[in-house]
């Protein structure tokens, strides 16, 4: 594409006479007929290593010295790999490995670069020249010629003329991405509608709250003021598959305040117990954990956005981009004083979906 | 036995601290030695609570406490307007917070920080006989639950799961809401987080024996201390404090070496 019309030529001389380049086309410049004249380049300065032969030889010599570092620094990044070893057993042996690798292919590459400018900056032909911008509209003959080949091709290939190969080709193009869609689909939850998944979770009526992540069951008595247990459904240790699925959306955070703190609205009296509350862990923002409990404030909040929900008050948000209050989970005590759930969460845990209502 | 090996690791840890004067250290070894003695004595009375431990120090504490506590928590810390009440809070409490030099409060702010101890190892077991005689609470803890040989890996999942989203995964501390924050666990003494895990101050839940068992903490104490002692094999932490930092060194460090590299390629050549 680029012609380059004035290459090795010097135009130092002729453009600060300021001559412009009036000979050249305009390409897609607009003209104006007021045009500040062309000041041309500067005058040429010659560089040290133009003058002095011995600044020349000098920055050679810094060349080539910088090429051979480039060297060195390439087979000292082998030597590296071999003298410092990742031992397994030892992660701080990646450090000295990581450390001495990259050095020598640091230097590898910077000698070659920093060699290259200098090369470049000091030694190379340093005289000014133009090279002017074609126009971007093609000649007359040049666009009726490129006008021909499409109908020629046309013509030839049979494009217009043989309807049944073109649109079957349509066809077939457009079919070749459908297996993408089916494939990723199928990284999906396959026999389940997903708004349903994201409705429900692992809770039910008499689950007992365990301990993350032995799956120890909780007692009420084991609960002191202030305490803060991460809490998972029984059982979730022991699931083959979609352990961490079921995870995702089943965390609780359980708390227990001076039950004289909590106030607790008037459909929710029962969900509590001897003031032990169990909430949600995933924010209702974009479904980060929650567990940043501030037990004298009674504070979560959310390391993400910083969302902020207040725990004596039913979690509601006080601070952040959170919408909804955290949904809590109605617990109570079984025989033996285990910590149940009395059910699931009464809706969906975590941030908004389309089919949420 | 065991209660005799926390006064000595506590010791080695100090005249560690002051290596540079050496003449210091020696003194500080030779006191620490005597007060360690006395420290181990008080030790094993506090964690029987109340009958073993001689009227005589619970008394020197009370006066202590009268002197330097009673403003804020009453005179029979029973708690004021300004200050908790501290029945039942037991010998771990004290010795947190004044052992790390939070109490006595030096101002008042969004939390208690972390200062230059006011007080003597003495002073503090006295205190902590004190306030452990007024109701029981948690004790001091055994001192081989903190000599850090559990299992780091089993920690480093309890860590993750009870701490990491306050003082972060490397154990370098965070933001909390209006000024308050998670320290920083580095440096902090095998004693203090275990006490700081059974006692909840300030902000901080409280983890009892029946969240985490005492050898489970014994290993979030072993992965936090394998954290202080190894180096992190991806080189320079930047503080672990993760994007805040290492964006910040990206911008001014990385993007100021490609301006640098920018300007020296473009200048002329003189």
């Amino acid at each position: 594409m680029a012609k380059d019309d004035n290459s090795g030529k010097d135009l130092a001389a002729a453009d600060s006479s300021g001559v412009g380049h009036e000979g050249a086309p305009a390409g897609t410049a607009v003209v104006v007929r007021d045009a500040v004249a062309n000041p041309g380049f500067p005058p040429h300065r010659p560089r040290v290593t133009d003058l002095d032969p011995s600044a020349e030889r000098r920055a050679e010599r810094t060349v080539y010295t910088l090429f051979y570092l480039s060297i060195v620094g390439s087979v000292f990044a082998i030597a590296a790999y071999m003298a410092f070893p990742i031992v397994p057993e030892d992660p701080g042996s990646v450090r000295m490995n990581n450390l001495f690798i990259g050095l020598g292919l640091t230097l590898a590459l910077m000698a070659i670069g920093i060699g290259a400018v200098h090369w470049g900056k000091a030694l190379m032909f340093d005289h000014e020249g133009i090279d002017e911008r074609h126009p971007v509209r093609g000649s007359d003959e040049t666009r009726t010629r490129a006008v021909e080949i499409f109908q020629e091709a046309g013509s030839e290939s049979g494009i217009g003329r043989r309807t049944l190969i073109r649109n079957s080709l349509i066809g077939a193009l457009i079919a070749f991405p459908l297996p993408a869609v089916v494939l990723f689909r199928g990284l999906g939850p396959q026999d389940d509608n997903p708004a349903a998944l994201l409705s429900h979770t692992m809770w039910k009526k008499g689950t007992r709250l365990a301990l993350d992540p032995t799956g120890t069951p909780i007692k009420a008595s084991d609960i002191t003021l202030g305490s803060a247990f991460h809490v998972i459904p029984e059982g979730l240790q022991d699931l083959e598959h979609g352990r961490l699925e079921e995870k995702g959306k089943a965390a609780v955070l359980l708390m227990r305040l001076k039950p004289e703190d909590l106030n607790e609205l008037p459909e929710r009296k029962g969900w509590s117990y001897d003031g032990i509350v169990a909430y949600s862990k995933i924010c209702t923002h974009v479904g980060c954990p929650v567990a940043l409990y501030e037990q004298q404030t009674h504070h979560l909040l959310c390391p993400c956005h910083q969302s902020q929900f207040d725990v004596s008050n039913h979690c509601e948000v006080i601070f952040g981009p959170a919408k909804r209050p955290l949904p809590q989970l109605p617990i109570a005590v079984d025989s033996e004083g285990y910590l149940i759930a009395q059910s699931d969460f009464t809706e969906p845990v975590g941030p908004s979906f389309w089919e949420r209502n | 036995m065991t209660t005799i090996n926390k006064p000595k690791s506590a010791g080695r840890r100090k005249s560690g601290r002051r290596h540079p004067l050496s003449s210091v250290a020696l003194i500080a070894i030779g006191l620490l030695f005597t007060g360690g003695a006395y420290a181990a004595f008080s030790t094993s009375t506090a964690n029987a609570e109340t009958s073993a431990t001689s009227q005589q120090t619970i008394g020197e504490g009370k006066k202590l406490f009268a002197a330097n506590c009673a403003t804020c928590h009453g005179l029979a810390a029973q708690g004021t307007g300004s200050g908790p009440s501290l029945i039942g809070v037991g010998a771990a409490s004290v010795d947190f917070q004044v052992g790390t030099g939070r109490m006595p409060l030096q101002m008042d702010g969004p939390q208690a920080q972390k200062k230059a101890v006011q007080f003597t190892d003495e002073q503090i077991a006295t205190l902590a006989a004190y306030v452990s005689s007024l109701a029981p609470g948690p004790g001091l803890p055994d001192s081989n639950l903190l000599d850090a040989k559990g299992n780091s890996a089993k920690g480093a999942e309890l860590f993750r799961i009870n701490c990491a989203m306050c003082h972060n995964v490397a154990g370098a501390g965070g933001a909390l809401t209006q000024g308050k924050f998670a320290p920083s666990l580095d440096g902090v003494t095998s004693k203090h987080i275990y006490e700081a895990m059974v006692t909840g101050p300030q902000s901080m839940p409280v983890f009892n024996d029946m969240n985490i068992s005492p050898e489970s903490k014994r290993d979030i104490i072993t992965y936090l201390k394998y954290l202080e002692n190894n180096p992190s094999p991806g080189g320079y932490a930047l503080g672990s404090l993760g994007p805040v930092s290492e964006g910040l060194f990206l911008w001014i460090f990385g993007l100021g070496a490609i301006v640098a590299l920018t300007v020296w390629i473009t200048a002329r050549s003189n």
